[in-house]
């Protein structure tokens, strides 16, 4: 793929010594949850089937876009969530939170999984919301969050108003990558949706 | 490092790659006048002049927000705003008017003062229900559908039909939040 040219990540194919590359993986999905797009540079390890992986990036990356807006401790919704919280930490409260019982379960799990394994870098990555309506997850609401870091990598993400999500999974030395992303949208608009071809929702080839 | 302001239409306007409007109007033109020798029945070319703007807005979408930078609109006011100034100015080099918001802020009235469709057009007395810019209420509600609103979008004016300007009404019928999609999985 000649995609990357003068951004910061090199697109090498997968070397031995990951000390050349940037860039581990790169996913695209879409609103539906289709994954457009799946590219790996180096990924040594590797744990689930690649459907189970994607459907795992896309409800861990749902889930975090929800919790983030909930917890913007700008915003009212916040004490009542952290009421809620308080009451009953394994059961969350549907009303509030709006989510399926699949989600409930994530949400937690992700509650118990972030606190011993990583960190969120959240509330330094929050862009504040222009106003706050009171509805949960309408397009223009809430926060968003754009990056969070482990030890071992940092995953970027960026979504547009249209639910195109790009992923980008990067050692964890990089900076912000926002701009890159960007990029990478303009490129996805450029080749894959001008493209006749093309059909939107399928993945890209 | 903050993101980026979005940007005027105009300059937009005059980044991206443009055609000679002439060369559009007469090929929109080709397209119409094809679809009335094929199909016959207006009210048939309404509605394939209506699906064919839907597909071209589910695609449009994304080129716009890729160029144009704008983050989401809180509210239906401003996605009208932005549709009028920045949208039509982007892909059709004109500016549209927003006027007529009715009491709870869901419906409004785009006004185009000219259109680049319809030069050198002239609808015949065999055609007169035609809307001959229908492709363009398709592109909005295309476009609207792929930002999560459900829009209603219908011709009160048309300058073809002897008014004096173009009127679109943009109706939001509900704004649909994003659901977990792997609902019923393993």
């Amino acid at each position: 793929m000649q995609f990357f040219s003068g951004s910061e990540i090199s697109p090498s194919p997968p070397a031995p010594t990951a000390s050349g590359n940037n860039a581990h993986m790169m996913y695209v999905f879409n609103r539906n949850g289709i994954c457009l797009l799946y590219r790996e540079w180096n990924r040594p390890l590797r744990t689930l089937s690649d459907h189970q992986d994607h459907k795992l990036m896309f409800g861990l990356l749902f889930s975090l876009k929800s919790l983030t807006a909930k917890m913007d401790p700008t915003s009212l919704k916040f004490h009542l969530f952290c009421l809620d919280l308080i009451t009953s930490y394994s059961e969350v409260n549907g009303s509030t939170i709006n989510c399926g019982p699949d989600l409930k379960m994530i949400m937690t799990f992700l509650a118990v999984f972030c606190s011993n394994y990583f960190i969120i870098n959240m509330p330094s990555h929050h862009s504040m919301d222009k106003g706050n309506l009171g509805v949960p997850q309408l397009p223009g609401q809430g926060c968003s969050f754009h990056s969070f870091r482990t030890n071992t990598y940092k995953l970027s993400f960026m979504e547009t108003p249209s639910g195109i999500k790009i992923i980008l999974v990067t050692n964890p030395r990089t900076g912000d990558l926002r701009e890159p992303l960007k990029y990478i949208y303009n490129l996805y608009v450029e080749h894959v949706v001008k493209n006749p071809l093309y059909t939107p929702g399928t993945p890209i080839k | 490092m903050a993101p980026v302001a979005p940007r005027s239409g105009d300059a937009i306007f005059a980044n991206v790659e443009r055609v000679n409007a002439e060369l559009f109007t007469l090929t929109y033109g080709a397209i119409v006048r094809q679809l009335l020798t094929d199909l016959e029945e207006v009210e048939e070319v309404n509605k394939q002049l209506d699906e064919m703007g839907y597909n071209i807005g589910v695609r449009l979408i994304d080129e716009f927000l890729a160029k144009s930078n704008v983050s989401r609109c809180v509210d239906f006011k401003e996605t009208a705003e932005v549709i009028a100034k920045v949208g039509f100015k982007m892909f059709l080099g004109i500016t549209a008017t927003v006027t007529n918001w009715d009491a709870d802020g869901t419906s409004c009235s785009l006004v185009l003062e000219d259109n680049p469709l319809v030069d050198f057009v002239e609808l015949p007395d065999t055609c007169q229900g035609l809307y001959y810019c229908n492709i363009l209420s398709g592109v909005i509600r295309g476009g609207l559908e792929m930002v999560s609103m459900k829009t209603e979008v219908t011709w009160l004016r048309d300058m073809l039909r002897g008014d004096d300007a173009y009127e679109l009404q943009v109706k939001l019928l509900k704004q649909v939040p994003e659901e977990y999609p792997y609902k019923d999985d393993e």
